[in-house]
């Protein structure tokens, strides 16, 4: 695998290939409408003035998509993970089993709280169902959960033929309510609705705040620095590492939405001081709902990449204005840093200036641009499953963004301040004084604008297009999905999974960072990809070749 | 774990709690992965086709290529035709398949979209090349389970493509049901060395088990070629290898060009392999070589050597059914005691084959159809197992039990030797016989008092 380096500011060419050539490769011979749509699609960066994006736009029929549906962004990312309400899908089986345990929601419950993660649990609806309507069953089925497990909260969601045999999961949840006297709450996430999963999180941000945030006024712990994070998920652990730094920083979590999440630590989580925002894409409703009704700032951190960690720290850290706080923080990170520079600079002289390209989520193609780079590696191309203009150029191109039919399906909530419970959390002159530090509040800036001049942007990208990256731009590693993983290495290049690490991890804060340098360094070090071509090919005389592939593989 | 089941059978109607069987369509995506040069399509919202290539991806550990209609509300309003007929376009110009094997979702079977009507109009309106082969199967995720989707592609592709001419081929077809792409790779050396003249179709193998070899195929070289497809219907005989997931097949190719069949248990174990060896022979009029009465006799020989650890040990036996079923009979050829046998998918020929396998031996047998695993770990607490046998969803059982389990049928997300060693054959029974012992005795040795902790076994 070939390693020049990567000019400093500016992708020049890569193997004797300018991003505008590969671009130009990757369009090559597709059919016209499918070649407009993804012309949109595919840019090379302008990091100052970042271009405009195709982005959250439909995908296109017979292209081989990463994307997944609105149903596993709702049920699959953003509720799921809560470990103590029962999740019941509605529909035939497959949606609910398909999301029974395969997106990695770890959870270690409160003591004597119930963890029912470990339970699918469907309607499992037949042809007769979808012919004479299944609302019977879904009520029949809520109250057969409830007899079972007695829990605190049921949540329900539609799959697509739900919608449209026109079955009113939400009248049959009221009444469910009623009758049993728990929570009980649906989510009209049929597949179909919005062009990804992306629709599905904001599906899922309307119910988790319509039917959850502020349900608990029961006082928390006091503390004195009470945060929410947001858009964290817990794969591979990573909610713990972050807990733990912040604890050892002194600063409280009263919920992560959603990763390791109690029901109650949900309904209680409108106390805290401030929300901080992981994930943007998946969570920004929520925290601009969570503002407007409570008064709880919100702003963007990033705790993958052990610089990034210790930026996010010193930020919330400055909003709380605090100096023993702020004193504390540096202590911590100076701690952990001296961990973690030994083994960044051991692993940096091996693989600087290594090339990666990550293709993945709604933020994570980001982030983890940031955890390549500890280590000198340079993210030469990169691009989101299902993300938005916003995530790519930034917070500032909201206004211009068009909203389509597809976005005009999901429902806007409109939110106004709680009368009892609205509470700024900063005065006026305090908030005025931080943002003239510098510090910015409902923030994000895209990926765009801090990735390389030149490099490749590529929205959802298609098998195609990434069969082509990899011929010609070769790069050294691949962060992308399960369904792209073993296209990636049967290429010879290595495929880090970034939806569920491998099974590893964690790779947030500063010791999940050292985990993922490691393993970084473990799947580059790989001999495995050296021993591809045995050692008789090269004596084969071309008449006997057996394998093409392997001739091929050996010139 | 799975802590709060309780030792109690709860009545259930309406709440499946932790399946044992998927939807339709995951099994015609895997069927049409059988054909060689086929795109899979799945004709629906694109999440259908997202779960089933990971899910797929998981089990096989290899690239699952598939493609999707990718529905939006619109679709759902207006019906598919357009977005397939797009998706046909760009398929073929940008991935070039020989054939595209479309399957449909519950979404697109509910707003009842015709799919060979939209074929028939995409061939007059030249959106599919000349040369190039769209077939179809219905299959709606609310009727039946996975293994009907697998039956159902399977069908779809005789319809399609099975054609009778005045020209017999004295071959034999072999419909093996779903099986693993090592299992079709052990049935094909089996035949071959009969010296028999067969086709094997769907046949994953060298599509779902390719080696590292530095270069990606979308189509690599194995798969059941259309033109072999053609001729099964010329040929003498079909052998289906399952009640659910290969006599459909055999039954439209009987009706289609009339080729009888025999229908036979999936050949696991010694007499299911015996059966579908001694089939080959009758029909084929050839002797049985030496060399597989030799294999034969290996597996007997292993049998009767570790067969004490088995003797009497109640075991539960779960997946789908035609694995179940020919594992079942395995169970008892080793001496254990079959004391679950459930499925998830729906299906009373299911329990009736096994209740005849079973004769009436096994009183305290439980076998069931169209059940879950919540049910099976309620019952387990109450009356429990020595062993289980079943997928990889089976672990969480298994751990909240001290029970060990081993691995077969589909899927297996967490282990790696499904891909490489068969389960069905002579050779497929000796590797399940070493992993049920390995898996029995490794138990005894962990957890037997210290002064039954035994060096030799």
């Amino acid at each position: 695998m070939s390693s020049k380096p990567i000019p400093a500011e500016s992708i020049g060419t890569i193997e004797g290939v300018t991003p505008e050539q590969l671009r130009e490769k990757m369009l090559e011979g597709l059919p016209s409408k499918t070649l407009r749509k993804r012309s949109k699609q595919v840019l090379t960066n302008d990091p100052d003035s970042p271009p405009e994006i195709g982005a959250n736009s439909r995908t296109i029929p017979g292209i081989m998509t990463q994307r997944g549906c609105t149903y596993a962004g709702c049920r699959g990312v953003v509720i799921g993970p809560i470990y103590d309400i029962l999740h019941i899908t509605h529909g035939p089986i497959g949606c609910g089993y398909y999301s029974w345990q395969t997106r990695r929601n770890l959870a270690r419950p409160v003591p004597g709280q119930p963890n029912y993660l470990q339970y699918c649990m469907s309607t499992d609806m037949q042809e007769d169902h979808i012919v004479f309507g299944g609302e019977k069953r879904l009520a029949e089925a809520i109250r057969e959960a409830y007899a079972l497990f007695k829990p605190k909260a049921i949540s329900v969601y539609s799959t697509c033929p739900v919608g449209l045999i026109g079955d009113d999961i939400h009248t049959v949840c009221r009444l469910a309510k009623e009758e049993l006297g728990i929570n009980v709450f649906g989510f009209s996430c049929e597949g179909y609705k919005g062009v990804s999963q992306s629709a599905g999180h904001h599906i899922a941000n309307n119910g988790v705040f319509k039917h959850m945030i502020g349900q608990d006024n029961t006082p928390v712990e006091e503390a004195p620095f009470k945060i929410n994070i947001l858009g964290e998920y817990n794969i591979g652990g990573d909610a713990w590492e972050i807990d733990t730094l912040l604890r050892k920083c002194g600063i409280s979590v009263l919920a992560t939405l959603s990763g390791n999440v109690s029901y109650d630590e949900i309904a209680k989580c409108h106390q805290a001081d401030v929300n901080v925002v992981m994930c943007h894409r998946s969570i920004n409703y929520m925290a601009e709902m969570m503002e407007v009704k409570f008064g709880i700032p919100w702003f963007k951190v990033n705790f993958i990449g052990a610089e990034s960690t210790a930026k996010s720290l010193r930020k919330i850290a400055k909003f709380f204005d605090n100096k023993e706080l702020e004193a504390r923080v540096e202590e911590v990170i100076a701690a952990e840093m001296a961990a973690v520079r030994p083994i960044q600079t051991e692993i940096k002289a091996k693989h600087q200036g290594k090339k990666a390209a990550l293709f993945v989520g709604g933020s994570r193609a980001h982030h983890y641009q940031d955890l390549f780079s500890d280590i000198g590696m340079v993210t030469v191309s990169a691009g989101y499953e299902f993300a938005h203009r916003d995530d790519y150029e930034g917070r500032d191109v909201l206004p211009t963004i068009k909203v389509d039919a597809d976005s005009r399906n999901i429902e806007e909530l409109h939110v106004d301040p709680d009368p009892e419970r609205f509470r700024p959390r900063l005065s006026p002159e305090a908030k005025a004084k931080l943002i003239a530090s510098g510090f910015t509040f409902s923030d994000y800036r895209g990926m765009m604008s801090e990735m390389k001049k030149r490099a490749l942007v590529i929205d959802d990208i298609s098998h195609y297009e990434l069969e082509k990256l990899i011929e010609i731009w070769k790069p050294d590693i691949i962060g992308s999905g399960i369904k792209d993983k073993y296209i990636v290495e049967k290429m010879g290049v290595p495929c880090k999974q970034l939806h569920s690490y491998d099974y590893g991890g964690p790779y947030a804060a500063f010791t999940g960072a050292i985990n993922f340098y490691k393993e970084v360094d473990r799947m580059l070090s790989s001999k495995v990809w050296s021993y591809v071509v045995p050692p008789w090919v090269k004596d084969r005389k071309p008449a006997q070749t057996q394998e093409p592939a392997l001739e091929a593989a050996v010139a | 774990m799975l802590d709060l089941t309780k030792p109690i059978v709860t009545e259930r109607n309406a709440l499946r709690i932790n399946p044992a069987k998927t939807c339709q369509p995951i099994g015609a995506m895997y069927a049409a992965l059988g054909i060689h040069s086929c795109m899979p399509h799945s004709h629906g919202s694109q999440g259908c086709c997202s779960y089933h290539r990971s899910h797929l991806t998981r089990h096989f550990k290899e690239p699952v290529a598939a493609t999707t209609s990718s529905f939006t509300e619109g679709a759902s309003v207006f019906g598919g035709m357009a977005n397939l007929q797009q998706a046909l376009v760009n398929i073929f110009s940008i991935y070039n398949p020989e054939v595209v094997a479309v399957h449909t979702t519950c979404l697109s079977e509910v707003i009842g979209d015709d799919i060979p009507t939209i074929i028939k109009k995409s061939i007059e309106e030249k959106k599919i090349p000349d040369g190039k082969i769209v077939i179809h199967a219905n299959t709606p995720s609310f009727v039946g389970s996975n293994v009907t989707g697998y039956a159902n592609m399977c069908s779809g592709i005789v319809n399609y493509l099975a054609e009778k001419t005045d020209e017999s081929t004295d071959s034999i077809n072999i419909f093996p049901g779903w099986l693993d792409p090592s299992d079709m790779r052990e049935l094909k050396r089996l035949a071959n060395e009969l010296g028999v003249k067969f086709s094997i179709c769907p046949d994953t193998s060298d599509v779902l088990d390719l080696p590292q070899t530095g270069v990606y195929q979308m189509y690599p070289q194995g798969g059941t070629p259309v033109a072999e497809i053609r001729r099964m219907g010329d040929a003498v005989k079909t052998l289906a290898l399952g009640e659910f997931t290969a006599y459909p097949p055999a039954q439209k190719l009987l009706d289609k060009c009339g080729v009888p069949f025999e229908k036979l248990d999936a050949p696991i174990g010694l007499v299911n392999t015996d059966n579908f060896i001694d089939a080959l022979r009758r029909i084929a009029e050839v002797e049985v070589p030496a060399t597989i009465d030799a294999e034969r006799g290996r597996l007997l020989d292993v049998i009767s050597d570790i067969g004490q650890y088995f003797h009497n040990v109640p075991v539960a036996i779960f997946g789908d059914p035609d694995m179940v079923v020919g594992m079942t009979r395995f169970a008892i050829e080793l001496g254990l005691r079959p004391k679950y046998v459930f499925t998830g998918s729906p299906g009373r020929a299911f329990e009736n084959r096994v209740n005849e396998i079973l004769d009436g031996k096994y009183p305290d047998a439980l076998v069931k159809q169209n059940a879950d695993l919540f049910e099976l770990h309620e019952r387990i607490k109450l009356d429990p197992v020595k062993l289980i046998l079943g997928n990889t969803y089976g672990k969480y059982i298994s751990r909240a039990e001290n029970i060990p389990l081993v691995r077969f049928g589909f899927p297996i997300l967490d282990r790696v030797g499904h891909r490489m060693f068969p389960t069905v054959g002579y050779r497929g029974a000796m590797h399940m016989v070493q992993k049920l012992s390995d898996s029995l005795l490794d138990h005894q040795d962990r957890n037997c008092p210290e002064e039954w902790f035994e060096l030799v076994q």
